[in-house]
């Protein structure tokens, strides 16, 4: 017997191996459908992860500036261009010097100026400027600008430095005091510059310059005007100036004097204020990119940002937020086009800030002894700092520093914002705007549309879905099921389309009427079933049981033409024939064309078939028995209904409930069609918003890969994607328990 | 009263009418757009008016009516327009289509009830339907060959004749153009490439350089005499005009070559009328869309759209069978089994953006640009298959129709009875032979249930297409003569993607309102009848197993 049973196996050996093959083939294959399937989570989490990650500094090399000649003085500001191949420093003999970063020979000088004169006093501009001004010991100045030529010769990147001088080689004389300068600053917007300085004799003078260009020549010239600013104080320790020449800053210790330079002709003093940290002193105090913000650092390690902000029809100059850093601040750089900036301390600490985000990035122990100078690369991708004669340069990783939990998710004081607020805005024309990327408002948009959306859809769905699967015969119930089913195949751009440009001018037109219709419907459904209910008995016995949905088609018919009917004389009745005018001008509340209320409608649609399939299966498949017995003990249809059908039903109506939800929260393309996607945080009913959803589609395409705004769009879509997968699991799993449960009922 | 309510009679009528409003919204609905979009291709009578301003002044219009409203008098003069004295509360107002874009401010205009002196509706109006600028509304005045009036006993005949033969003349020069120099300028780009890639492998050298200029030599010659022969084409495509007197009294010459067609709409009777409303129905279907999508057919997004859907079609099949079968009759039955079928399940209730954002990043830019660095280094930096295209929408849309497949799979897999199982294994099959030879068979129509289901979901899905792959104008269809004849890199029109770019994005809304009409009913259609046709071989397949079950 046993040898019959192995010769047939021999015999179906290869059968056996297919079926083997099939097995391991199928497993395979679906193992794989499934993870492609879990890819979708992973990867939304790859591309998100990025930008919850600190900054990262490594060391890459050290110049040994004690090589070169000695006497080329104090190293007054640290710079290198965009490639992070070449450094640059100034020096208080007034040496231009420009030194490699790149292979063996990294520190070597590729080139070097000198400036003639005695040194006595140096700025520089904002950093996206890159310019540099020297004041010398005869009251004058000079202004340089590091420069780097890039070129492709032989496809191999050269890059060569050069010194220029943007306002001529020659110095510029302040005035003819000669007395010798001792600190200035220099700022120059489009055909404008500006600059401000202390003499020697005490004096703070602020001069103006406007460029003039020879039509033919194309050479610039340059007009001055200077003046003497009224009641400077006596010791100024570091001048400000605005590149939009409005505002003049000068810091004496703590105080900081504030002047209104836009008309030269009538320069005045605005307001004093104190800027230091409670209990310490100022150390230094340098602009933001953009030039709207002020960083003050003090001798305690606090920093803090101040910005002008509008406040009564004023604008005052406000402490906005603090940071803090290890020890006294004695050098900050901030960054070329974003808005963070650095630090270096007293115990050779090195601090990494971002305003938007309010946040500490880094702070690290560069070296036990003291550090002097500080530069970050244009790109925000290496730094350079300076300590006793050495220059080290350290990668930098900062990639999305904007982007913290607190600027997603909480109010920040954004610059030139008069208090805390939420708001998304992620471009602009200008490159030294700040990214706003708060997704408060969006998803306040996506939770107000899914609102408005389910109230619609909610009482209508359920109720009619209970009457479907409770009162209605079979034949009626099996073509109206698949006939509201058939709504949601339905294209949601063709809800969308229909939503904008067909429903939203009528509910516009209409705006009594749709009122007139939302009381209406309840009203006039329940008159005609209180004449049904007196019609003669032979005619109601006549109608088959379940034909009350039937019957009032045309009752919802002639109530819905009636209401637009109506809509025109009641509008000129009660509002002087406009009711959007009364709601603006007496109500008070703004009207948009595409609005809530539209949305909630179309989405309405859009969910209610969802709702009404799954409520429907939950509601029929409640045993027969159970409403047969309360019926049997005497139970009107509405008691069985209400206490024993419903109630059974309960889990799976909750279940349709949170389905049509995760429906509602991700639908895009009628809210991208039928509101004006303006991130607004309102509730009223008459104003659009913009979602999650439809805000990925508006600006995903036109997103940098891997930036920022990418990133966040990215959560936006990771936060669509657990919101509804949460709730359609919980639906999911309360329908399943319901379903064990009727099984074993 | 009180016993009435007792009852609860009241409340089961509000659930009663629940069910009604959502179905009148829902016939309502279809029935909108299949009368706004089918009503759209009958020819409507054109008419003549006499208005009069409060001036005094009197001038014609010649329109076609397109929609009228109510207007409380209010609301007219509050935005500065004025009314004669004894106006009445309520106004209508009319919208027109006058057309002859290019000699009035606006080819939509409103005029008030009020204004109208005289209403009617000659039957010598004549419609031209122009390649450029839209419709044009006059009397045929005259006839130019070469600027020369020409004499013709029957003027109407004679226009239909030259017509004809201008638009012949105008589809053999749009054929030359894309077929023949088409071709020429994808070999001339490929040629480019390939000289590329020479150089990138360092094997350039002269006799190579020389080679692929006398190729393009020979292409540059092939194309003048194409060019020529085009050119030719377009000269006697030029000859005639037909003069038109507008509204204005203005005799203007109309090019022939411009003209694509004309009618007569209120010479015709109702059969003619029906005639031209299924001709215009099907150029509708077969005609590439004009002037910004505005005009004319959708035949490239209907082609997108279906050859989209099918490449999906191909992709989603095999997978989510092969996943339903492992989930169904090889996985253990246990609480992971459960969880991944819930994990599915749940999958289909993720918002589509959140695929299209997937696929963005993965598909095009992550497979897509190693792919072009592997095998397309020569087009860098522009990209082959790492910029949106028609393969990753429809890998993107087969993801997201992926646990379609696999859920209405598995339903038809659990439906199958086990006795048949158990008495295909007892005769002797193996599993795999049974699964082959019984199960699946057995379980097609359920397979083919979720497909459709599948196609249909797609078909109508927008918004993560917007992100990897559709355009408002695609210049190339993804199929054509060109090897290697497929093309899945290239960008592709979508019918519903139309739909959002017409209606939404297009410099004339109110020209292009019809039109969207038109095409979202195009595709309500296909998507109902999709529908309709799973719903009906589902039914049939749940009637056949319960026979199997007695």
């Amino acid at each position: 017997m046993a040898e019959e049973f192995s010769l047939s196996l021999a015999g179906s050996r290869k059968r056996l191996v297919k079926d083997k093959l099939a097995k391991y083939s199928v497993t395979t294959g679906a193992i794989m459908v499934l993870t492609a399937l879990l890819l979708i989570f992973v990867y939304l989490l790859y591309v998100v992860q990025p930008i919850f990650e600190s900054a990262h500094i490594e060391k890459q090399v050290t110049l040994d500036l004690a090589k070169a000649d000695a006497g080329h003085g104090k190293t007054l500001a640290l710079g290198m261009e965009e490639q992070n191949e070449i450094a640059y420093r100034l020096t208080d003999t007034g040496l231009i010097e420009f030194l490699s970063l790149k292979g063996d020979n990294a520190g070597s000088v590729i080139l070097s100026e000198k400036l003639a004169g005695e040194v006595t006093a140096f700025s520089q501009t904002i950093p996206s400027k890159g310019m540099m001004v020297y004041g010398f010991d005869d009251g004058s100045i000079q202004i340089v600008q590091p420069d780097f030529m890039v070129s492709y010769p032989n496809d191999q990147r050269l890059i060569e430095p050069r010194v220029l001088y943007p306002m001529g080689e020659a110095h510029l004389q302040i005035d003819e005091s000669a007395s010798a300068i001792k600190n200035l600053a220099f700022e120059m917007a489009e055909e404008q510059a500006g600059i401000a300085a202390v003499m020697a004799d005490g004096r703070t003078v602020f001069m103006a310059l406007t460029a003039e260009e020879n039509m033919m020549t194309e050479e610039i010239t340059w007009t001055q005007e200077s003046t003497v600013l009224p009641d400077a104080p006596a010791k100024v320790d570091q001048i400000l100036l605005l590149p939009n020449m409005r505002n003049l800053y000068l810091r004496s210790g703590n105080r900081l004097a504030i002047y209104d330079i836009s008309d030269i002709d009538d320069v005045s003093l605005t307001s004093v204020l104190e800027i230091n940290a409670p209990g310490a002193n100022v150390t230094k105090v340098r602009l933001l990119t953009g030039a709207s913000s002020l960083i003050v650092g003090n001798d305690n390690g606090a920093i803090s940002q101040w910005f002008e902000v509008a406040k009564d029809g004023e604008r005052r100059l406000t402490k906005i937020r603090d940071f803090k850093a290890q020890s006294s601040i004695i050098d900050i750089a901030p960054e070329y086009y974003r808005k963070g900036f650095l630090t270096l301390d007293q115990e050779g600490y090195l601090g990494i800030f971002h305003t938007t985000g309010d946040t500490r990035l880094l702070s690290e122990k560069l070296s036990d002894k003291p550090l002097t100078a500080l530069a970050i690369s244009p790109r925000a991708n290496a730094l350079l700092v300076e300590q006793e004669g050495k220059i080290s340069l350290y990668d930098l990783e900062n990639e999305h520093p904007e982007v913290t939990w607190s600027a997603l998710w909480q109010e920040v004081w954004y610059e030139g914002y008069p208090e805390p607020d939420y708001v998304w805005q992620s471009t602009s024309a200008s490159d030294e705007f700040e990214p706003k990327l708060s997704l408060v408002p969006i998803s306040f948009g996506t939770i107000k549309a899914a609102f408005y959306a389910m109230l619609f859809a909610v009482p209508i769905a359920i109720a009619g879905a209970i009457y479907t699967a409770y009162f209605m015969s079979a034949p009626v119930r099996s073509v109206v099921k698949p006939t509201v089913e058939i709504m949601e195949a339905l294209p949601t751009v063709i809800l969308g389309f229909l939503a904008g440009l067909w429903l939203a001018p009528i509910v516009e037109e209409n705006l009594p009427g749709i009122v007139m219709l939302i009381i209406g419907l309840p009203v006039g459904v329940l008159i005609a079933a209180f004449i049904w209910h007196n019609l003669p008995k032979s005619l109601k016995q006549a109608t088959p049981e379940g034909a009350h949905s039937l019957i009032l088609i045309p009752v919802v018919i002639l109530i819905g033409y009636l209401s637009f009917q109506f809509s025109s004389p009641v509008e000129y009745w009660l509002f002087d024939g406009d009711a959007r005018k009364f709601l603006t001008n007496e109500l008070g509340v703004s009207f948009d064309q595409r609005n809530s209320l539209v949305v909630g409608i179309a989405m309405g649609f859009a969910v209610i078939p969802t709702i009404y399939s799954i409520a429907e299966d939950a509601v029929f498949s409640v045993p027969k028995h159970l409403t047969n017995g309360s019926l049997a003990l005497g139970a009107t249809n509405w008691q069985t209904l209400v206490r024993v059908v419903i109630l059974t039903a309960s889990p799976g109506i909750f279940s349709a409930v949170m389905m049509g939800l995760g429906r509602a929260v991700g639908e895009t393309m009628i809210v991208l069609m039928a509101t004006g996607n303006t991130p607004l945080m309102d509730w009223s009913v008459f104003q659009g918003m913009r979602t999650l959803a439809a805000n990925i589609a508006v600006e995903m395409p036109e997103s940098e890969v891997g930036s920022s705004h990418y990133r966040v769009l990215f959560l936006a879509a990771f936060v669509l994607f657990i919101f509804t997968f949460c709730f359609n699991t919980l639906a999911e799993f309360v329908r399943q328990r319901l379903r064990e449960k009727y099984s074993s009922l | 009263m009180r016993n009435w309510f007792k009852s609860g009679a009241p409340w089961i009528w509000m659930t009663g009418g629940a069910v009604s409003i959502s179905l009148v919204a829902v016939v309502g609905l279809l029935v909108l757009i299949a009368w706004r979009g089918l009503s759209f291709f009958w020819p409507s009578a054109v008419y003549e008016f006499e208005l009069e301003e409060l001036n005094g002044h009197r001038h014609t219009v010649i329109g076609e009516l397109y929609d009228s409203e109510q207007v409380s008098a209010e609301r007219i003069l509050s935005s500065g327009v004025k009314l004669p004295d004894d106006h009445e509360d309520v106004i209508t107002r009319y919208l027109l289509k006058t057309g002859n874009r290019e000699y009035v401010d606006l080819d939509f205009r409103w005029i008030m009830e009020t204004q109208i002196k005289s209403q009617s509706a000659p039957s010598e109006i004549a419609v031209f339907e122009r390649s450029t600028n839209g419709n044009f509304y006059g009397y045929v005045v005259g006839l130019l060959e070469n600027g020369e009036p020409v004499k013709a006993q029957d003027m109407r005949n004679e226009l239909f004749q030259r017509m004809e033969r201008a638009i012949e003349l105008n589809d053999k020069a749009s054929e030359l153009q894309h077929g023949p120099i088409g071709k020429i300028n994808y070999e001339l780009e490929r040629l480019r490439l390939k000289e590329r890639s020479y150089e990138l492998k360092g094997e350039l050298d002269d006799a190579a350089k020389a080679e692929f200029e006398a190729q393009r030599q020979a292409y540059h010659d092939q194309y003048l005499g194409l060019e020529k022969e085009l050119f030719d084409y377009r000269n006697q495509a030029s000859r005639d005009a037909v003069i038109v007197k507008d509204m204005d009294g203005r005799e203007v010459a109309l090019p022939m070559q411009k003209v694509l067609d004309v009618h007569f709409p209120n010479d015709m009777g109702f059969f003619a009328k029906f005639g031209r409303w299924v001709h215009q129905l099907y150029k509708f279907v077969s005609d590439d869309p004009r002037e910004a999508n505005t005009e004319g057919g959708v035949f490239p997004a209907i082609f997108g759209t279906v050859f989209m859907v099918m490449l999906m079609a191909v992709i989603v099949t095999p997978l989510g069978v092969v996943a339903a079968i492992y989930l169904h009759e090889y996985a253990k039955k246990g609480p992971i089994t459960k969880m991944i079928r819930i994990a599915v399940i749940n999958l289909a209730g993720v918002p589509s953006i959140v695929y299209g954002v997937f696929g963005l990043g993965f598909f095009v830019y992550m497979v897509g640009g190693s792919l072009d660095q592997i095998f397309y280094p020569e087009a860098l930096p522009s990209p082959t298959f790492g910029s949106p295209g028609v393969i990753w929408s429809a890998i993107t849309l087969a993801i997201l129709t992926l646990p379609v497949v696999i859920v209405s799979t598995e339903e038809g897999l659990s439906r199958i009875p086990s006795s048949v199982r158990q008495g295909s294994l007892a005769l002797g099959a193996t599993k795999a032979e049974t699964l082959w030879r019984i199960i699946v068979p057995m379980a097609s129509p359920a397979i083919m249930t979720g497909l459709i289901l599948a196609v249909a979901r797609a078909a109508g899905e927008v918004a993560p297409l917007m992100l990897v792959g559709v355009v408002k104008m695609a210049p190339t269809l993804p199929l054509d003569g060109n090897f290697p004849y497929f093309h899945l890199e290239r960008k592709f029109m979508h019918l519903g993607f139309h739909i959002y770019d017409v209606g939404f994005q297009s410099p004339n809304v109110e020209a292009a309102r019809p039109l969207v009409y038109a095409t979202a009913f195009l595709l309500v259609t296909v998507i109902v009848g999709l529908n309709m046709a799973a719903i009906a071989i589902r039914n049939r397949l749940r009637e056949k197993f319960r026979a199997l079950d007695q």
